[in-house]
This record gives C-alpha cells, sequence and structure tokens, in this order.
C-alpha cells in the first residue's frame, strides 16, 4: 500500500520542530510499524538525508522503549499493544499517518520522536523499592503465603512497562496511572507494608516535581495504557496516600 | 600460563563454594569507600552486580546504552528461571539441577561453576520474593512452578510470560535504592566503547554520550561487564535492536580471550520469518511446550494443500500427523533440549513437511491441553464434562491464564488465533553460551576486568538449558560476584582514585575517536543495515543450526571480504556531536564483522558435534550429535592482531562428579 506520511522532525531539544511529510510506497500490511519506518529511513540514507530519530529495542512490547504518538494516541490505533508490536494491516492504502513524539513538560523532545523519560526513573528512586538487603540472607520464600488473588494483582500492577504512554495520552500529562501502578504491586504484597507511608508520599512528591499534571480521572490513561494497567490502582493508590497523610 | 588458570577451589565439590568464600579476601566497609566499580550493562547480571555492590560499601558507576536500567535486554525473558527448591516434592536437589546443567550443556561446561550455580539457586528466589517479586502462585498462597525442556522436575518459577520484566524490575529497584542513597551513578545513553589497561590492570572505560555525541573517560578501580549476548551478529534473533559484542569485543582486543563463540542457542520456537522487511524474530516461550504439541503432517499431499491454502491444520485427523519430536524422543517428548527440538524441525522441514509458503515452519498445538484443562475444570467445577462448547471455554481460560501475553502477542504478529488453530513456529537464534573466557571469580583474562551473565562463558556448555540464563545472571550479580571481586580489591584500598590523564587513558580515547572519525567520514553508498544483513546471511547459512567444514572455510572469507567492502563503502549520515542512531549501529556491526569470522574459525576447529553446535561431518546414525573426547575443552581465543590470527588457547575439562555419558533424551 502507499501512504503518506506527517512527521514531526526536531534536530534537538533546543529546534523548534516541525511537521514534515513523507510519502512511502509498496508498504506490506505483515510489516511491523517500526518496520515501515525502518524502509523510510532506509530510503532517507539512500538518498542522503538523515534518517528520522526513534526509539525501540526489543520490538516486542516489554522493554517500553518505542513511544509514538499515532494519528492522535499513543502507540496508535489498536488497543492494549505497543507501536513495535502494532502491524501495517491496521492501516490502508491511502491513508495519511501523522506520527509525533510523546508531549509533556516532563518528557521533553531529544531529537525527532525520541523524548527523555528520566523523570520516570527518578520517581522510582524516590520510593519503588523494598529495602531488603540483596545478601541472600533473607528467610525462605514460601515462608509467607500470599493470596493467590493478590499475588495475581500485583503481578498485573508490575506490568507497567514504564512507556510513557498514560502521560501522554492525558491532557494534564499525569503520571497517575504509572506511579499507582508501583505503589500498588508493594501495597497488595505484605513485603510492601513496612515502608508503605513513606513510600507513597515520597514518589508523589517526585511526581509532582518533575512538573507532571494533576489527576482528573478522565481515564484517558488506562484506554490507551499498552498493558492494560487499570484505574483501580489509582484508587488504591489515593487510599493509600491518604492513609499515609493521616499518619504522618 | 598464569593468565589462563581457571582457579577453582580444591575440595569436595559440594564444599568448594563455601571454602572457597571463607579463604578469599575480603575488603572491611570503611576501605570499601575508597573503591570504585564500574558496571557495564544493568541487565540482570549487571543490575543485580550493581546493587549488591553499592549495598555492600563499593561506589558503582553503571553504564547502558537505553534511556533507563529497566530496558534492558533481560526485561523480554518470558518463561522462567530455575532453582532447586524442591517445593514440589518430586526429587530435585542441588545435584541433580547440577547434573541436568552439565548434560544439558552436552560435558562442555566448567563443573565447578555449575555446581556453584546450582548452589546458589536458591537464594535467588528467596532474594526476589522479599524484593516483591509477584511470581505466580498456587491457591494455597505458595509458590507455583512448571516444567522446562531437557529435565524431568519442576523447577521453574515463573511469573506469567513476564518472568525476565519481573525479575528485572526487582534488580532496577534494588539499584534505585542505592542511586537514591547516592551509592550508584547511573549514566544512561552511554555506550562503552573502550576498555582502558594501566600497568596490566583494567582501571576504566571509554564512553560515548549517545545523546551529546561527548566522548568520556571513566576510571574505577575494577570494570565489570554485563553487557549480554552477541546472537545479534545474525542480524535476525530474537534479541532487542540493540545487544550488541562491541564491549565484549573491545575487551577481546585489549586481551580477554574470548571462549567457544560458536556456541549459540538455536530456539525452536519462534515466530517464522514472513518477509524481507523483517527486523527482528520473535521468541514463543519454551514454557509452551509443556502443554503444546508439535508436529507436522504426516503426508505431502497434506503439506502442500496446506500451503496452497486447500486445507487448514485443524481438519488433518489424528493419524495423519506426525508428532515428531514424541515419536523420537518418548521419553522428554515435546520437552526435550532446546538443540534437539531445533534440529528436529530443521529435519523435518528439509525433508519438506513446512507447513508455510517459505516451507520453514511447524504447528505448536494447543488443542489437546484446552480439552484437556477444559475437563479437569468441568470435573472440579461439577459441570458437564461432555459439553463439548463449555469444555472448550474452560480450556481457553486456564490455557489464557497461564500463556495469555504470549497468545496476544502471537496473535497481533501473524494475525491467527492461536487458541483456534495450531501455532506455526520456526527456530531462530536466542543466545549464545559463548563469551569472554572467566575463571572461577568471574575474571577474564585481565586483571580487573570481569565478565557477567551472557556476557560471560562459563555455565551452559555447548547448550543452555530453558530458564537458566535468568538463573545465571542473578546468580553471577547477586551472590557470586560480590566476594569474588573483593579477593581482587583488597590490594587496592591504599590505591587512591584512578586519574583518566593518564597515557592510556589519552590513548584509548583516540582510538574510539579515530574509529568515530573513519565511520563518518567514509562517504560510501551503502547503509549500515544493507551489511548487517548480509553478515546475518552468511551467518546463517553456513554457520547457523548445521555447519560443515566446507561452509564454514567460505564463511570466513566472505566475512573478511564483507568486512573490507564495509570499511570502504558504509556511508553513515549525520555527525558525531549528536544523537546519531546510525553511527552507533556503524561501530555494533564493525564488530560483529570482526566476531564472526572469528565465530566460524572456532566452528570449525571444532571438529565434532556437541550441543548447539552441529557439525554434519559428526553425526550418530539416527542423526543425532556425536561428540568427541578429544575436543573435550575450553577454546579459548586471544587476540594478536586480527580475527583471522587469534591464538588458540585450551582450558582441558575434568569431570570427576558426573559421569560423562551419551547425552540421550529417548
Ligand atoms: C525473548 C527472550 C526470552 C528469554 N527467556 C528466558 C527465560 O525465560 N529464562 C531464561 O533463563 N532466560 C531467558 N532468556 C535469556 C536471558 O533473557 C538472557 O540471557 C539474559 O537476560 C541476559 O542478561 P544479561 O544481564 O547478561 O544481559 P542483558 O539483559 O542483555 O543486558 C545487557 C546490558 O548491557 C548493556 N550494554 C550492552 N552493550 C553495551 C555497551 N557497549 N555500552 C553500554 N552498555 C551496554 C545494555 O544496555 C544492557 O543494560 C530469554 C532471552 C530472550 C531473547
Ligand atoms: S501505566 Fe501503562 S501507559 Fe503508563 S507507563 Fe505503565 S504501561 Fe505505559
Ligand atoms: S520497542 Fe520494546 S516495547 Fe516497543
Amino acid at each position: 500500500m502507499n501512504l503518506t506520511l506527517k512527521i514531526w522532525r526536531q534536530k534537538n531539544a533546543q529546534d523548534a520542530g516541525k511537521i514534515v511529510d513523507y510519502s512511502l510506497t509498496g508498504v506490506s500490511p505483515d510489516m511491523s510499524f517500526l518496520e515501515m519506518l525502518d524502509v523510510l529511513n532506509q530510503q532517507l540514507i539512500d538518498k542522503g538525508e538523515e534518517p528520522i530519530a526513534f526509539d525501540h529495542d526489543c520490538r516486542e512490547g516489554i522493554c517500553g522503549t518505542c513511544s509514538l504518538y499515532i494519528n492522535g494516541r499513543a502507540h496508535g490505533p489498536d488497543t492494549k499493544i505497543t507501536a513495535c508490536q502494532l502491524h501495517m494491516r491496521s492501516f490502508k492504502d491511502g491513508d495519511t499517518i501523522y506520527i509525533e513524539p510523546w508531549r509533556a513538560k516532563a518528557f521533553p523532545v531529544i531529537k525527532d520522536l525520541i523524548v527523555d523519560r528520566t523523570s520516570f526513573d527518578r520517581i522510582q528512586q524516590a520510593g519503588g523499592f523494598i529495602s531488603v538487603n540483596t545478601s541472600g540472607n533473607t528467610q525462605d520464600a514460601n515462608a509467607i503465603p500470599i493470596k493467590k488473588e493478590n499475588a495475581d494483582k500485583a503481578f498485573d500492577a508490575a506490568t507497567c512497562i514504564g512507556c510513557g504512554a498514560c502521560v501522554a495520552s492525558c491532557k494534564n500529562s499525569s503520571a497517575m496511572l504509572f506511579v499507582s501502578a508501583k505503589v500498588s504491586q508493594f501495597a497488595l504484597l505484605p513485603q510492601g507494608q513496612v515502608e508503605a507511608t513513606d513510600r507513597v508520599l515520597n514518589m508523589v512528591k517526585q511526581m509532582d516535581e518533575e512538573g507532571f499534571g494533576n489527576c482528573t480521572n478522565t481515564g484517558a490513561c488506562e484506554v490507551e495504557c499498552p498493558k492494560g494497567i487499570s484505574l483501580e490502582n489509582i484508587a488504591r493508590m489515593n487510599r493509600e496516600y491518604l492513609k499515609a497523610s493521616l499518619k504522618a | 600460563m598464569s593468565v589462563f588458570d581457571a582457579k577453582t577451589p580444591d575440595g569436595p565439590l559440594a564444599e568448594k563454594w563455601t571454602n572457597h568464600k571463607n579463604k578469599i579476601n575480603l575488603v572491611n566497609p570503611a576501605n570499601k569507600r575508597l573503591i570504585d566499580v564500574i558496571i557495564v550493562g544493568t541487565g540482570l547480571a549487571g543490575g543485580s552486580a550493581a546493587a549488591t555492590l553499592a549495598e555492600l560499601g563499593y561506589n558503582v558507576k553503571a553504564f547502558c546504552f537505553q534511556d533507563s536500567p529497566r530496558r534492558a535486554h533481560s526485561i523480554a525473558a518470558q518463561g522462567g528461571i530455575n532453582a532447586a527448591k524442591n517445593y514440589q516434592g518430586d526429587g530435585d536437589s542441588t545435584y541433580r539441577l547440577f547434573y541436568d546443567t552439565v548434560k544439558g550443556g552436552d560435558y562442555r561446561s566448567r563443573e565447578e561453576n555449575v555446581y556453584r550455580l546450582a548452589e546458589v539457586s536458591t537464594n535467588i528466589i528467596d532474594q526476589c520474593v522479599a524484593q516483591g517479586v509477584p511470581f505466580a502462585r498456587e491457591y494455597g498462597g505458595l509458590l507455583d512452578n512448571r516444567s522446562f525442556g531437557g529435565v524431568l522436575v519442576s523447577r521453574t518459577f515463573y511469573a506469567k510470560g513476564q518472568t525476565g520484566q519481573q525479575l528485572l524490575l526487582g534488580a532496577y529497584a534494588a539499584m534505585n535504592r542505592q542511586i537514591a542513597r547516592g551509592k550508584i551513578k547511573m549514566y544512561t545513553r552511554h555506550e562503552m566503547l573502550d576498555v582502558v589497561i594501566v600497568d596490566g590492570k583494567a582501571r576504566g572505560i571509554i564512553a560515548r554520550n549517545l545523546v551529546t555525541g561527548e566522548i568520556e573517560r571513566h576510571s574505577a578501580h575494577a570494570v565489570v561487564l554485563g553487557t549480554g549476548g552477541y546472537g545479534n551478529a545474525f542480524y535476525l534473533s530474537t534479541y532487542a535492536m540493540g545487544s550488541n559484542v562491541t564491549a565484549a569485543w573491545k575487551a577481546h582486543k585489549r586481551g580477554a580471550y574470548f571462549a567457544n563463540p560458536c556456541y549459540t542457542q538455536i530456539h525452536p520456537t519462534c515466530i517464522p520469518v514472513s518477509g524481507d522487511h523483517q527486523s527482528k524474530l520473535t521468541l514463543m516461550s519454551e514454557s509452551l511446550r509443556n502443554d503444546g504439541r508439535i508436529w507436522v503432517p504426516k503426508h505431502k499431499e497434506d503439506v502442500q494443500a496446506i500451503r496452497e491454502g486447500r486445507l487448514k491444520p485443524t481438519q488433518i485427523p489424528e493419524e495423519n500427523r506426525d508428532y515428531y519430536l514424541e515419536r523420537r524422543y518418548p521419553a522428554f517428548g515435546n520437552l526435550v533440549p532446546r538443540d534437539v527440538a531445533s534440529r528436529a524441525a530443521k529435519e523435518r522441514c528439509d525433508a519438506g513437511y513446512g507447513v508455510n509458503q517459505t516451507g520453514e515452519a511447524v504447528y505448536l498445538d494447543f488443542a489437546a491441553a484446552i480439552e484437556r484443562y477444559g475437563k479437569e475444570q468441568a470435573h472440579v467445577k461439577g459441570l458437564d464434562e461432555n459439553n463439548k462448547e463449555l469444555v472448550q471455554q474452560l480450556g481457553k481460560e486456564v490455557v489464557s491464564n497461564k500463556y495469555g501475553n504470549l497468545f496476544q502477542m502471537y496473535e497481533k504478529i501473524v494475525d491467527q488465533n492461536p487458541y483456534e488453530t495450531p501455532m506455526m513456529i520456526y527456530p531462530a537464534v536466542h543466545y549464545t553460551m559463548g563469551g569472554l573466557w572467566c575463571d572461577y571469580n568471574l575474571m577474564t583474562t585481565v586483571p580487573g576486568l570481569y565478565a557477567i551473565g551472557e556476557a560471560n562463558f562459563s555455565d551452559h556448555g555447548a547448550n543452555r538449558l530453558g530458564a537458566s540464563a535468568l538463573m545465571q545472571g542473578l546468580a553471577d550479580g547477586y551472590f557470586v560476584l560480590p566476594y569474588t571481586i573483593g579477593d581482587y580489591l583488597a590490594d587496592d584500598i591504599r590505591t587512591g582514585p584512578i586519574s583518566t590523564e593518564s597515557p592510556e587513558f589519552e590513548a584509548a580515547e583516540k582510538n574510539v575517536r579515530d574509529q568515530i572519525d573513519r565511520l563518518i567520514n567514509s562517504n560510501g553508498n551503502k547503509s549500515v543495515d544493507h551489511f548487517h544483513k548480509r553478515l546475518g546471511k552468511i551467518m546463517w547459512n553456513k554457520c547457523g543450526m548445521s555447519r560443515n567444514a566446507e561452509d564454514l572455510a567460505s564463511a570466513i572469507t566472505e566475512i573478511r571480504e564483507l568486512r573490507e567492502e564495509f570499511w570502504k563503502d558504509v556511508k553513515v549520515p549525520g555527525t558525531a556531536t549528536e544523537y546519531n542512531e546510525e553511527l552507533a549501529k556503524a561501530g555494533r556491526v564493525a564488530d560483529f564483522l570482526e566476531l564472526g569470522e572469528l565465530f566460524a574459525k572456532d566452528a570449525l576447529e571444532r571438529n565434532e558435534s556437541c550441543g548447539g553446535h552441529f557439525r554434519e561431518e559428526y553425526q550418530t546414525p539416527e542423526g543425532e550429535a556425536l561428540r568427541d573426547k578429544k575436543y573435550q575443552y575450553v577454546s579459548a581465543w586471544e587476540y594478536v592482531g586480527d580475527p583471522s590470527k587469534a591464538k588458540h588457547h585450551k582450558e582441558q575439562l575434568e569431570y570427576h562428579n558426573i559421569e560423562v555419558k551419551e547425552r540421550s533424551y529417548k
């Protein structure tokens, strides 16, 4: 199929950036979206132009690196998948496709479609861990049985890949879904109880400092999250936060 | 030769590690503060090492090329992690895990290392649970297990199809705790491009900031490489796009021996290639072989009809299907080790039974499992076991609970629903058992330079068993290196900070700049990918699932020629002082083009078949790998100016605690 691509080009963080048009022919429906961009880049290189910079690594939906805003949706038109899992069969001949980076104050653009998401790492550093030493002197793994239901819910929350689609989809650029996923994982497990108060307070504080917006319950994040992280996690975090604030 | 001593401790096998720990030098906590350690790589190996060394008090600088340590390739591991916990009471033990691993590796791994791995495996699970890793559990609240290929017990711990993700996020969290304490300084989007050796010791690295293009010098008292495997030499593989050999290869060029480069794992269950545009291959976890049955049609007419779209696999009756693994290996059936399963698939496809257009695919079928689970559930719930629809529905629920994300992944890529029709799979490059040679302390032949995780060669011999790479990465990083590195660093408590102003740093930086200049200014006509794809084709066709002397010899020549052409005709757009992925890729491909040659040379030297290394000249009448006692050694190659001149060293392997037998899974 033949496509018109409208792609955000921005030389570096200082550059103003603009949409540039490209046309691409002979795209196969079996190609992944990123393979389609590979083909375009190959043509640009052959013509002596600079290829489009975009982030990617695993290309199977698990590393959270790819971050494309496609036709106004984070990770594109299909649901519950990342941009790298999107295939061209989701488009049709003659389509025009807009490709832009995540847009949020806390995710500045590095180049073209690549943004800086280190703010996410700093939130995790503020409390996204359990303070056990990695010494090998812990108790037997089966010493604390955990209800399957809680273990499963903790797992579901823990499957967040840190891609940032929730932030990109939110009109307030809120990171609540991302932060609540980590807070929930530990809130659901006995191991996480000891530091629960500090964890939620510190992580939320860092989130605010990084310039993410407030949550106004629009639910856009849940819709676009490739891993189906549920809004329930935000509710759980709000309860944790309230509990912690009362204690503190 | 003194540099080439495996330093395995004396004493009975089961006591070696404990004795060794009791005897090695320690660094006291106050002195650890005076010591810097560089860790390149933040996967399971590097991440766990960084967290642990920082916790012990060392000053750690960690590097990765991704934008966050959480994105290392370990994140993609699906199926699980082994540990000899014997929670299932099915007769597992440290010895049995050791035995399975040595046998699985076709008696080409170092006995002492493997035993230690089995020994610390149980700690890993305890550690990870304490960190809040949400492993799968049973209804009683205890941890669940599954089986993997090549073993007869259930010792694999898992978190659905995302075990690597959960374990890596555990290590990442442990790192974050140390980053917050200021004990780890994290350098993301940085690529290491050389090791710096001062007075014969590894004292630092040269790294490129991938965002600004700046070349940076970093010094430390020791350097640890946890930089993963080199399977992307094949271009198409299940690795992440950025996985590379550069760090290990630069270390090799600075004196670290490279061991068994030809030992590559070709994983039997991956989604087949769909066309020329293909940039990577996707694994379907081995755990699927717990429930999936592998088959091809018995009759060529059916194969033909399927390829022409006249027949559906579900229409082929049982008696016309060839469950070739169950037929050939009744004891292990669909759970034979990977090398065996891959070759068997190739054998059927080469014989003309492949079920897709290209003739390179076999079926992995869940219909039987869905029915079995469905009946079981109906029974448990007191429902009608003869109600077909109900049984189907209940069965699919169970299968979805176990493998849901894998099924979804498959459907998104292939556009077919694996609950309704069998998956199509074919072998793909997946893991490299070879890597930097290291001794029992995980130190390479360069003093102060360590290799951990997939980057080293130590534990898997000629074939790795499923769920053992995660185990090894975490064993190295959490429980082995933190002890053994102290033995070396104990001599460095009075050294003081290492200067980056020395002539050695100067020279290494110049070396890096020269290569970058050459690439940027080469003004050729062909893209980096063009060369990478061609290299991949040579590797797959001549150094892949089966190899012979003639092909290997021609691969060596072809790769050398391709390398020369690359340096004359590669085109790298942009500049060196900005974010430039093509430039980064060019450097990686340049190194693959050197490694590829050594790879073929190593495969040619090994006149036997063992594990993943299958030489057509050496097979039993039934087509199984034919090992040769003469080759019971590790090949460790020393760099002397060019891959073709690499000097061959041998570490003889001895087995005192396990009988070296024919490896049979019948
Ligand atoms: C799809 C898939 C599924 C798998 N499933 C399983 C499984 O179920 N069970 C199992 O046991 N094993 C599995 N494996 C194998 C296992 O995941 C890997 O062997 C293991 O995770 C490797 O870990 P590592 O820490 O050694 O390296 P990696 O996780 O590959 O990490 C390498 C690190 O090095 C960094 N790096 C590399 N080069 C440089 C450089 N030049 N400069 C700076 N940084 C650099 C990277 O940024 C990264 O942080 C699987 C592998 C794949 C591909
Ligand atoms: S919550 Fe979902 S959208 Fe947000 S970072 Fe995690 S996986 Fe991505
Ligand atoms: S590239 Fe890893 S999730 Fe898309």
